[in-house]
């Protein structure tokens, strides 16, 4: 390539990667409108308890508290790994990303424990109407979680093979904006579903 | 053989028999593809379709491609009303007209779905990816992949729609599915999954479709173009792509919640067990009348340019018109429950969605008034999106008047569920999104292909079509005011309506006979392309950047980027008629073709196609083949090719001759 097609290619390469993050926010914000709506069904159903047991019953908040401290420790340490990904130290942005990692499998596994749970004790989604947003909120997150692990999973790859090339800190961005915003949902269904629901109205 | 049943999920041989009309329309749509085939086999076009259309990134190729699909599916949706009309005719009295009752509600079903999410959707995505990236001055959009797998995500749910007539069938529940009817428990067959999956792929394309616009507009303008000097058509374009953000994610989660219902047995909508079913008939409100503005909205912006340019005036009122799609934009997520005052939410619920919904009709008035202003003085030439435009204007005012009718909530519990609202909404939505696309299409089919449509059919076309629709609507109106309801497939002689309805069939015909004319129009104006060729790029003495280019419009659209500083850019550089300097041509990054998209909508396809019919096994199949699929394309770091300056300089010289 001359040196004119380089700069070409680097030109564009910047107005690309303005154009992916801020279309990535644009997405955030469409998938934001789908939990928004998830909450909204959530709020109407929740009493909707078919006479068997309510949030009341069924929520355990210690348990919950640990979940909810793994996903919010794993955003700090999501941060972590960014601040180290901009200043291109490669070794500690894969050592924060797979510590990032190894707490949102925590929080994953402890979600599903519940989960099995609640099932085998007869309260499953097909219980009644409160349980099926319930589960459907919650696990709608918790897919999230886990589309986001598979990601962080083939981007640390990535990044432990070929170290930082062109669009890596890019990609890394868009994962770890996707990261937080995961977490700030989990902060609104810590207080609307797991703290309200655990007070006997 | 049990082995192989169970393979099979609950698809069986039956399921593709459904008596001799349903046949008929199943060996047409197969003869009519396999005849497509081999005829594409015999020409040897295969390779051709492949790498010039198929696996395109260019959106213009994109755009003709949705409108191809959109027709096709246009004169399915036709085939049905007049299936709808012939049944109204002959079902009277003793008489059980051509159709069974269940056959009727599939067929209703089906227009509606096929008008809203195969037809009107599909000529608007059309028409953006053909206009946009050239009235912004850019080369390409935003997202080129994102935007071809928008398309062929919006293909796979067309062909799965066509699906339920070839083998199953389709909801028998109206074009949104109302539960609980729409449940387990009462219409347990394939019909709704077929209805659910179709527009969820479909829907998923939508939303991604939409998430390319809105950047590419807001990131992608020419130099100098701020918003507000930006053509309206894009103003009217961003508003409905906001709408689209903002709407699409609830039909995702409400389409989701219904199939959650339906397969897992959950009990979101159901009529016990704690389900809510009013819930599911806001949420599908609460996206569908945000619909019916990302429909119209880009019409409104169509109308904008056509009507300056054949009024050889500045558009009145700019800034009147951008504040009033922005109202437009807001207020239509405050106005839902109009579409069941019904429901029983209360006097003071519906006295507020009604006054809510008196309000919207203030900026459609605002831009209706712009309109006839920027026609008042000017020098108005007829040319046939002209008379689209008129026709529309004349038809839209009575349909939003109709409307504002019902927007009074007594008045609606009268008129709820009556023909007088079908006719409301074919106003509107024949006299404003259908005519304003034939509008565009005409307006801008020059530039893409490079010959302007032959104006007397055209205009043979609208007189058809316009004279058809009053004559199919106007006796909806007075049959809904005489008190029949819609999805009626049989009443009593002495009701007195069997004449009306006579005549709202014949209008059908009539309109019928504008689609013809339009066919007409397009294979005549091909035969006789040379007579309307457009040498000078601007056959029209346009006033908007996608004029100033030539016609076909290249690959890369612009080979020098244009800068602007005023509204209507190029009629102002026109006016100005400065000298041009040489042009000095440099390379240009364009993205490399990619049949990627279509691997994962064939993914999409199978995935929806297993879900309904409950063949488990192929579900992760096609699940993980999509995932796969997509995660290729993200790491692949080679997508984009360089027209070197010399073959941009060729191509230039070459449209220049052309116009010499």
């Amino acid at each position: 390539m001359s040196s004119h097609e380089l700069t070409l290619h680097a030109a564009e390469e910047q107005k690309n990667e303005d154009k992916a993050l801020f279309g990535f926010w644009v997405y955030i914000m469409t998938d934001c409108v789908l939990f928004g709506t998830l909450f909204a069904v959530y709020a109407v159903l929740h009493g909707n308890t078919f006479g068997g047991p309510s949030g009341a019953d069924l929520f355990k908040l210690p348990y919950i508290m640990i979940e909810t401290l793994l996903l919010l420790t794993s955003s700090y340490t999501c941060g972590l790994a960014m601040l180290a990904a901009r200043r291109g130290d490669k070794r500690a942005t894969i050592n924060w990303f797979v510590l990032t990692f190894l707490l949102g499998a925590a929080f994953l596994t402890m979600e599903l424990v519940e989960f099995t749970k609640l099932a085998h004790e007869g309260h499953s989604w097909q219980a009644s109407g409160f349980l099926s947003s319930y589960f459907t909120l919650v696990g709608t997150h918790g897919l999230h979680i886990t589309v986001g692990l598979l990601w962080m999973f083939l981007l640390v790859v990535k990044l432990w093979r070929q170290g930082f090339v062109g669009s890596t800190v890019k990609k890394l961005s868009m994962l770890s904006m996707f990261w937080h915003f995961l977490d700030i949902i989990w902060i609104f269904i810590f207080t609307f579903v797991y703290l309200f629901g655990a007070l006997k109205v | 053989m049990e082995i192989f049943a169970s393979l099979l999920g609950r698809l069986q041989w039956s399921e593709f028999n459904h008596g001799i009309i349903v046949a008929g329309a199943q060996v047409t749509m197969v003869l009519a593809v396999v005849g497509i085939i081999i005829g594409v086999t015999y020409f040897k076009k295969w390779g051709y379709l492949w790498h010039n259309w198929f696996t395109s990134l260019d959106p213009k190729k994109i755009g003709v491609m949705y409108i191809v699909v959109a027709l096709v599916m246009l004169l399915r949706g036709v085939a049905d009303a007049l299936l709808m009309r012939s049944q109204q005719i002959t079902s009277v009295g003793a008489s059980h007209g051509i159709i069974s009752a269940d056959h009727y509600q599939q067929v209703f079903t089906s227009h509606g779905t096929i008008m809203i999410f195969f037809v009107a959707m599909g000529l608007m995505f059309g028409i953006i990816n053909l206009v946009v990236p050239l009235q912004l001055g850019a080369r390409d959009v935003a997202f080129p992949f994102l935007n071809s797998l928008g398309f062929w995500l919006f293909v796979s749910g067309a062909i799965l729609m066509n699906l339920s007539l070839l083998v199953g069938e389709i909801g028998a529940t109206g074009w949104l599915a109302y539960p609980p009817l729409s449940e387990l428990a009462y219409s347990p067959g394939v019909g709704v999954d077929y209805w659910i999956w179709a527009l969820q792929i479909a829907g998923v394309g939508s939303l991604l479709s939409g998430i390319n616009f809105f950047v590419t507009i807001i990131k992608m303008r020419a130099k100098g173009m701020s918003l507000m000097k930006m053509p309206i058509f894009c103003w009217s374009v961003l508003c409905a792509m906001v709408l689209v953000l903002f709407a699409f994610p609830i039909l995702t989660v409400t389409l989701t919640l219904l199939a959650l219902d339906r397969t897992l047995g959950m009990h979101f909508f159901t009529a016990g067990v704690g389900g809510n079913a009013m819930m599911y008939v806001n949420l599908i409100w609460a996206w569908g009348h945000p619909e019916v503005y990302i429909l119209i909205l880009p019409a409104f912006g169509i109308f904008s340019e056509v009507v300056a340019t054949f009024s050889r005036k500045r558009l009145f009122g700019y800034t009147s018109m951008v504040w009033a799609l922005a109202a437009i934009t807001f207020l239509s997520f405050s106005v839902w429950l109009h579409h069941f005052f019904t429901m029983g939410a209360g006097a003071n619920v519906n006295a507020f969605f009604g006054i809510m919904t008196m309000v919207i009709a203030i900026p459609t008035g605002v831009k209706v008034f712009n309109w006839l202003f920027t026609m008042y003085g000017g020098r108005i030439k007829f040319a046939s999106p002209m008379y689209w435009f008129l026709g529309f204007l004349a038809t839209f005012t009575v349909g939003g008047a109709a409307g504002v009718l019902m927007s009074v909530p007594p008045a609606d519990f009268q008129l709820h569920n009556s023909l007088f609202l079908v006719a409301h909404f074919h106003t509107m939505i024949i006299g404003g999104v259908v005519f304003g696309y034939f509008a565009g299409l005409t307006y801008w089919f020059p530039k893409i292909f490079g010959f302007r449509l032959n104006e007397f059919l055209g205009r043979c076309a609208f007189w058809c079509w316009l004279v058809g629709f009053l004559t199919a609507f106007v006796p909806l109106y007075i049959l809904g005011l005489m008190g029949a309801t819609r999805r009626l497939d049989h009443y009593d002689k002495s009701m007195g309506w069997q004449g009306l309805f006579i005549v709202a069939g014949l209008g059908v015909g009539i309109i019928a006979l504008g689609i013809f004319f339009m066919v007409l129009q397009l294979a005549y104006s091909i035969w006789k392309r040379k007579d309307t060729v457009d040498t000078t790029g601007d056959p029209w003495n346009g006033r908007t950047l996608e004029w100033s280019t030539t016609s076909p419009a290249p690959a890369y659209n612009f080979a020098i980027e244009p800068e602007v500083s005023t509204r209507d850019a190029y009629w102002e550089m026109k006016q100005s008629k400065a000298k041009k300097a040489k042009p000095h041509y440099t390379d240009i990054l364009m993205p490399k073709n990619s049949g990627l998209a279509i691997f994962v909508s064939a993914f999409a396809l199978v995935t929806g196609f297993a879900i309904v019919w409950h063949i488990i096994w192929l579900i992760p199949i096609g699940f993980f083949g999509a995932i796969v699929t997509l995660l290729l394309r993200l790491t692949d770091d080679h997508t984009e090719m360089t027209i070197t300056a010399a073959e941009v300089a060729k191509i230039e010289a070459r449209g220049r001759r052309a116009a010499a």
